[in-house]
């Protein structure tokens, strides 16, 4: 990898943009993805910025467990996001459906229709699970590099265990893994990118 | 001045080599600014350089025929006018210029605002034309104020040269000029409480909507030119003539960071404003003041 590509790879990890997508969520995952903006989780001191635009986004941020009206809307905004991009579930409906499963609303779960980076289950995730996932992805978007997304064409066909969750979410009451989550990231002060 | 002198003052001196890295380091220090009074860490130094270069390895969408001509050209448009209203400055003591340059410079800082509203308006995206029509208001809001407090600097000094400007002492009228420039800024650099263009709580993200990668890139280098170039204007006028070069350029820059400094804790402090209300405040308020600094101006002139 020559210099370029390792210097464009850095600056990719240092500054993930966010765009949030709404897919039918309780608002819960919503307010908490919000409350890791605000100054006591400070996601900024990541390079981290909401973005009102997803083309300008390198992170889809989707929350909710993907009801048949938002399909089509998500699959959008997803192409309206320009490669190299990454995807964060946050909470455990857009990962299992969560308690809505077998609803006839649903599409869900989010992995059926767009490939899917980072899962950060929770119900709702606390907000340094959220800035931990967003730092995972941030780390895959680096990883990500020139390649054009032909792995992420892949991930969609892909067997769910092949898909590279940083935080496994098998369960709705995804208790444990959150708790990790929380344990790995204390205080926002003392995270480090 | 010559072609030698032009060219190294757009490069060099107060032009790219120095205004780009400048321009990094203010809107850094704008967020960093921020942060820190809301008692947050911040962004680490290098952030709007990683932000940049990020941007320049993105994809870009395709555009076709002249509207996406158009729209490629404008960000290109914005960053050239920026960087020669940064060229134009006359930091470095006998460094040339020419009659009416205060002129130019002030058709310069103008540009990038009128490319913000042509490429809002081609994006055709309902947000872009949205936020295009806002800017254009705005535009119009602040800008009679901004010209009127220039001429009333120029009209007391009897000069249209900024080299001239800048070295003649200062008067009371200077500074009340000044201070004129100073109200309309955060207008002109799109800072709360006058950030109606790019809400992005209202309209997404305004005329830029529609940009990505490296346009966008372009766009958050021309905006941080336009903070060099606007805080610049400030630092000249404001400056003591000093006949040192290290001193006259460390003063620039000391004085431009003050005016940032100012100028973010008034966007931390204050909350957007409507449209209305914005342009209310520029018209009736402001535009008293500069109509007086502009008439006493002429008066003193008429009388001497």
């Amino acid at each position: 990898m020559n210099l370029w590509n390792r210097l464009m790879c850095y600056c990719r990890r240092r500054s993930p943009w966010l765009f949030h997508m709404n897919s039918g969520s309780c608002n819960g995952c919503d307010i908490e993805l919000i409350a890791s903006l605000t100054p006591r989780y400070d996601a900024e001191q990541l390079g981290v910025r909401l973005e009102g635009s997803p083309r300008h986004a390198d992170i889809l941020c989707v929350t909710g467990p993907v009801t048949h009206n938002s399909v089509e809307a998500i699959k959008t905004v997803y192409g309206q996001v320009f490669a190299p991009k990454a995807v964060v579930a946050i909470g455990s409906c857009p990962a299992t459906t969560n308690v809505f499963i077998d609803s006839r609303t649903l599409a869900g779960p989010l992995k059926k229709h767009i490939p899917v980076d980072v899962f950060v289950p929770g119900c709702p995730p606390r907000p340094d699970a959220i800035v931990l996932g967003i730092a995972k992805a941030a780390g895959i978007l680096g990883e990500r590099g020139v390649k054009k997304p032909a792995a992420a064409a892949a991930l969609l066909t892909a067997a769910p265990e092949a898909i590279p969750t940083v935080l496994a979410a098998s369960e709705p009451a995804a208790a444990e893994p959150v708790a990790v989550a929380a344990a790995a990231a204390p205080a926002a002060k003392e995270v480090q990118p | 001045m010559n072609l030698t002198t032009a060219l190294a003052r757009f490069l060099i001196f107060p032009g790219l080599l120095f205004a780009v890295p400048a321009a990094w380091f203010f809107l850094w220090v704008e967020r960093k600014s921020v942060a820190l009074m809301q008692g947050r860490i911040g962004p680490p130094f290098m952030q709007p350089v990683y932000d940049f270069v990020k941007l320049l390895g993105k994809d870009t969408p395709p555009r076709a025929g002249v509207a996406g001509l158009l729209m490629k050209m404008w960000p290109l448009i914005a960053v050239s006018a920026a960087a020669g209203a940064v060229g134009l400055l006359p930091v470095l003591p006998s460094s040339g210029g020419f009659q009416g340059d205060l002129i130019l410079l002030l058709a310069l800082l103008e540009l990038p605002s009128a490319c913000i509203i042509a490429a809002g308006f081609s994006s055709r995206s309902i947000f872009g034309e949205i936020g295009s029509a806002r800017e254009a208001v705005l535009s119009v809001a602040y800008n009679v104020v901004f010209l009127l407090a220039i001429v009333s600097i120029a009209a007391s000094q009897h000069t249209f040269r900024l080299e001239a400007l800048a070295q003649l002492p200062a008067s009371p009228l200077r500074w009340l000029g000044v201070a004129a420039i100073l109200v309309c800024l955060p207008a002109k650099l799109h800072l709360n409480p006058f950030s109606l263009p790019n809400a992005e709580q209202e309209i997404y993200s305004g005329p830029m909507t529609e940009y990505a990668g490296p346009e966008l890139a372009m766009w958050e280098l021309s905006h941080g030119l336009e903070w060099v170039a606007a805080t610049g204007l400030v630092a000249t006028l404001a400056a003591p003539h000093v006949a040192l070069v290290w001193l006259a350029i460390l003063l620039f820059i000391a004085l431009s960071f003050a005016v940032v400094l100012l100028l973010s804790t008034l966007a931390a402090a204050t909350a957007r404003l409507a449209i209305d209300t914005t342009v209310r405040f520029y018209w009736q308020c402001t535009l008293i003041f500069a109509v007086l600094a502009i008439s006493s101006a002429l008066f003193m002139r008429l009388r001497s």
